[in-house]
């Protein structure tokens, strides 16, 4: 009856107006959060929260200033300890993952990911927050980047594996050593994917709370160094809100807002750089 | 002066160590391969002492009820009797039920994103959608309280039951509170993950496909489906694998909707309880070593059942068919 | 580039580095309170029950700003959480609703002193958009409620304690905690003591296996349940239910009377209740006229014997303090200050702490 052409016109048409329905659907419940965090937040945003340290219930002010640096300080401790190694990680699996060792290794990968934070959380708690006999911002960014670990590696690999071996021959045929071409060639190119990765984990760590209830604890002051426990957003965000005091669930509200924005300077931050590496395709 | 400064610098002379097959192998690749795989070998090594951890927590509950505890359904703190089945259906359900609305959703977006979006709107609407990942759970989490719930029982499962309501996934009582609600939680948490993923890969398949394809007449979505899709296969079903790993171990935000009844019920209606919140949940309260060592157990459990999902993920995909993986064409 | 990516590094750094800078000191209360002196800094840290944690961390303010060297982190992971981190030696006080048990205590590396700080009590709030008046429960109603005996608001026992009532005819939506807290041992022990079939056939504690309803996640969620749907019915702390101004039903203690969650009737039930030496008593379903009967006494968990005497002595001040002036700012934040015939047997309680031979409190 249909000309196999328009068959073939409407499948596509068809397809094409879902894949909109679904962003438009994909959309939706992210519009209608930001709403109800922004509403409920916006109010509570002032240069107090950004400067002051918490105050208890019935006394007006305070913020989160010492939760804000907390988080910077957890996130940095975070990538440190979690995107070198996920890297490299991710780049032994793209090069020799064939091996049997290398399957392994991506099977793991795969199934830390499922583990859920709070696992992770008592874990570290075990191995670092116990043999120190103290919590720590330290414990903290170790449980954070155990989190980040797998995110990053299978990225990183998936990624590597479709750069075009045209590029990587190219290089190779000028001379330059393998590893010398997994890493200027190979990896360059397939840096802003990566970034987009790292910072999908990143983003989800910074907004993690379980794991650090055991790990980074919490601190109504300044924390010093790295040795001693410190406040953090998500903390912060979890023990306000489920408190009875409507001040304090609009200072979770407005951390929520500033967490939000923290990490979304984080990611434009990471594509500015990896962009300019690039350059142009 | 001489030829050697004209060269770029990228050239170095090799070097004379010898694989033991023979192979001459420079230095740079030989320390490469050892530093890449001790890292990698960390990865294998968290993981190992992760599940040894896990196993030697519960090393009183699994000697005490052995595999009981897998088909038991009752979880009783009081008396000190433990059964994880609720919890491994609840899991599993909210999983799979999480998947079935993120993974077309996120392939739909991803697609949208790397192919048919003009180019002024990749870039906000590829943003917005990674947003999705920075709220933290516990926001998700009061959301859901607030406005999903609400909107689910008052709107959306009214809904279903009218017209639905035969099957016995849509019935029982309305509470907004459930399944339903947990499902859905998952999915708009996973959606960020599988979606940027999957982009990221479509986005890294050589445009000379799409071309080729387009050029032999195909229309948009045939080229996609047959020149890009498969090439990006691979990174398609790790991207879902994540996905599917988050959604296991999501726990702040699902049981602030699901209900946490350790029932089992096939209706979406009906509450239920996953392995992750019940640890959380339990967790920090529990006292005695039964107890704590029944929790570790959920928590190696939740393990075993991870694992089992990827394999059976790995195989699917295995089974639909062998096509040369992206990178070698 | 080259300098955008310094820039960002460079303000990593910074962020990093940003140390302490001291908060700007409040202006010192005038108080009678001695000003104890302490030259050098001390840093505590406590974990345990979330119950008491606005008031701890009132009183952890209040006390920074008469002695700022002394620093009191106090975190709420929970009574459990608090029991295992003091066992640990991971913090050096913890706090708990439910005491400790036996067992539990063996595996403390020294004696551990239960203080009783505070008196908080469990209300029962609803949600019934019909009733004008104050719902008054009887302890077997409440009971069959829970069990999912009672299922309809307009059942006859309901009918008989609320006789002008507007009931309407509803299922009634019962909520629990999910996760294991002190608020539901304190419900359950009620519940226990007022029906010997509950207690053998659900039973007492953190967590319990509950016969119907369903689990919200922590006081703000089974408040959140209770205010967004209608017919239903959960416990929850005093201070969730007058924050967010949900009724909070009365309830028939052991006298008969139907009393209201005031603080007069959490301070009757504390008084009526002989504490002993242990200082650990159950204050649910209390004797006395105006006691309400889901009280309960919130403990701090304090070794006898402090490894750190610089530690142990701030932290015996602290808890002296919080005992005695700590007490007033009890009332505003919803909790019942301890009754003077128990605080003299709590304060030679503290006398006996010490580190190796010297006792920590020397005459305050």
């Amino acid at each position: 009856m249909f000309s196999r052409y328009a068959r073939r016109k409407f499948t596509d048409v068809l397809v094409r107006s879902a894949c909109v329905a679904a962003a438009v659907l994909a959309l939706i419940p992210l519009v209608s959060v930001l709403y109800y965090v922004t509403s409920r937040g916006i109010g509570g945003i002032s240069l107090a929260f950004f400067s002051e340290l918490p105050k208890p219930v019935g006394e007006s002010g305070g913020g989160m200033a010492n939760a804000l640096v907390g988080t910077c300080k957890l996130v940095f401790l975070a990538c440190l300890f979690g995107i070198p190694p996920g890297v490299l990680a991710g780049m032994y699996l793209a090069e020799f993952g064939h091996t049997r060792f290398g399957k392994w290794v991506r099977f793991s990968a795969d199934v830390m990911s499922g583990v859920p934070s709070i696992t992770v959380g008592i874990f570290v708690y075990s191995l670092v927050v116990l043999q120190t006999k103290h919590f720590s911002a330290f414990a903290g960014g170790v449980a954070l980047s155990v989190l980040m670990l797998p995110t990053v590696t299978r990225t990183t690999e998936e990624l590597l594996k479709l750069v075009p071996e045209s590029l990587r021959e190219a290089a190779l045929g000028l001379g330059v050593p393998k590893w010398r071409a997994t890493l200027s060639v190979m990896l360059r190119t397939a840096a802003p994917g990566i970034a987009t990765g790292v910072m999908l984990a990143v983003a989800r760590v910074a907004g993690e709370t379980a794991p650090l209830l055991f790990t980074a604890f919490s601190n109504p002051f300044w924390s010093s160094g790295l040795n001693e426990p410190t406040a953090s957003l998500p903390v912060n965000i979890y023990n306000y809100a489920v408190s009875p005091y409507e001040e304090w669930h609009r200072q979770a509200w407005a951390a929520a807002l500033v967490l939000l924005l923290l990490v979304l300077l984080l990611n434009v931050s990471a594509r500015l750089l990896v962009r300019q590496r690039v350059g142009a395709p | 002066m001489s030829v050697s400064q004209e060269v770029s610098p990228l050239i170095r002379p090799r070097s004379k160590i010898l694989t033991r097959f023979g192979h001459e192998l420079n230095w740079g690749d030989f320390v490469f391969r050892r530093v890449t795989a001790s890292l990698a070998m960390l990865m294998l090594a968290a993981l190992a002492a992760m599940a040894a951890a896990m196993v030697y927590g519960s090393a009183e509950s699994l000697s005490k009820f052995g595999l009981g505890f897998v088909t038991a359904q009752v979880w009783d703190p009081v008396r000190d009797v433990y059964g994880a089945l609720p919890f491994i259906y609840g899991t599993i359900a909210s999983s799979l039920l999480a998947l079935c609305f993120a993974v077309p959703i996120s392939i739909g977006v991803a697609i949208f994103l790397s192919e048919l979006a003009p180019a002024w709107l990749r870039g906000p609407v590829g943003f917005l959608v990674e947003l999705l990942a920075a709220v933290p759970s516990v926001v998700y989490g009061l959301w859901g309280i607030f406005v999903l719930a609400p909107w689910l029982r008052n709107s959306v499962e009214p809904l279903l039951a009218r017209t639905l309501g035969f099957l016995p996934f849509f019935q029982g009582q309305q509470r907004g509170f459930g399944m339903l609600a947990g499902g859905i939680i998952l999915a708009i948490m996973i959606t960020p993950t599988i979606s940027s993923v999957s982009r990221e890969v479509l986005r890294a398949v050589p445009s000379s496909l799409r071309e080729g394809a387009l050029g032999l007449g195909a229309t948009s979505w045939e080229a996609v489906r047959v020149a890009v899709l498969p090439y990006a296969r691979s990174g398609l079903v790790g991207a879902i694998i994540l996905g599917l790993g988050r959604a296991l171990g999501e726990t702040m935000a699902i049981t602030m909707v699901i209900g946490n009844r350790s029932e089992i019920s096939a209706s979406l209606f009906a509450p239920s309880y996953t392995m992750a919140s019940v640890i959380a949940n339990e967790f920090s309260e529990a006292t005695g070593s039964l107890y704590l060592s029944a929790l570790a157990e959920v928590g190696l459990l939740l393990f075993v059942v991870t694992v089992l999902l990827n394999v059976v993920a790995r195989l699917l995909v295995w089974r639909v068919g062998r096509l040369p993986e992206g990178g070698s064409l | 580039m080259l300098a955008r990516r310094n820039l960002l590094v460079g303000l990593l750094l910074g962020l990093i580095a940003c140390k302490e800078s001291q908060p700007a000191p409040a202006p010192s209360a005038t108080e009678a309170a001695p000003v104890l002196k302490q030259d050098e800094a001390v840093s505590l840290t406590g974990a345990g029950a979330t119950f008491p944690y606005p008031l701890y961390s009132k009183w952890i303010s209040e006390y920074n700003k008469l002695n700022p060297n002394v620093k009191i982190n106090y975190q709420s992971i929970g009574s459990g959480g608090g029991i295992r981190q003091i066992t640990a030696n991971t913090v050096d006080f913890g706090a708990t609703d439910a005491p400790m048990k036996e067992d539990e205590a063996k595996q403390a590396s020294g004696k551990l002193f239960h203080i009783p700080a505070t008196i908080g009590a469990v209300v029962v709030a609803y949600n019934l958009p019909e009733v004008t008046g104050t719902l008054k429960l009887s302890s077997e109603v409440l009971v069959d409620i829970y069990a999912g005996k009672v299922k309809r608001w307009n059942d006859p026992k309901l009918k008989a304690d609320n006789a002008d009532a507007k009931l309407p005819a509803k299922d009634i939506s019962v909520v629990y905690r999910t996760d294991g807290s002190g608020t539901t041992a304190v419900f359950t022990e009620y519940l226990g003591k007022v029906s010997a079939e509950w207690k053998e056939k659900v039973g007492v504690g953190k967590v319990v296996r509950w016969p119907t309803g369903l689990g919200a996640k922590g006081n703000e969620g089974v408040t959140g349940q209770v205010k967004t749907t209608p017919y239903t019915i959960g416990y929850i702390e005093r201070a969730y239910a007058s924050q967010n101004k949900l009724p909070m039903a009365e309830l028939r203690n052991k006298a008969g009377k139907f009393v209201a969650p005031s603080i007069e009737a959490m301070s009757a039930a504390a008084n009526a209740v002989e504490m002993p030496a242990e200082l650990v008593v159950s204050l649910a379903n209390a004797d006395g006229e105006g006691a309400y009967p889901i009280t309960s006494y919130s403990y701090l968990l304090v070794y006898e014997d402090a490894k750190d005497a610089t530690k142990g002595e701030a932290l015996a001040k602290y808890v002296w303090w919080g005992l005695h002036d700590g007490q007033k700012f009890a009332k505003d934040l919803d909790y019942a200050p301890i009754p003077a015939t128990v605080l003299s047997k709590v304060e030679a309680r503290l006398r006996e702490l010490r580190s190796g031979d010297r006792k920590l409190l020397s005459g305050a």
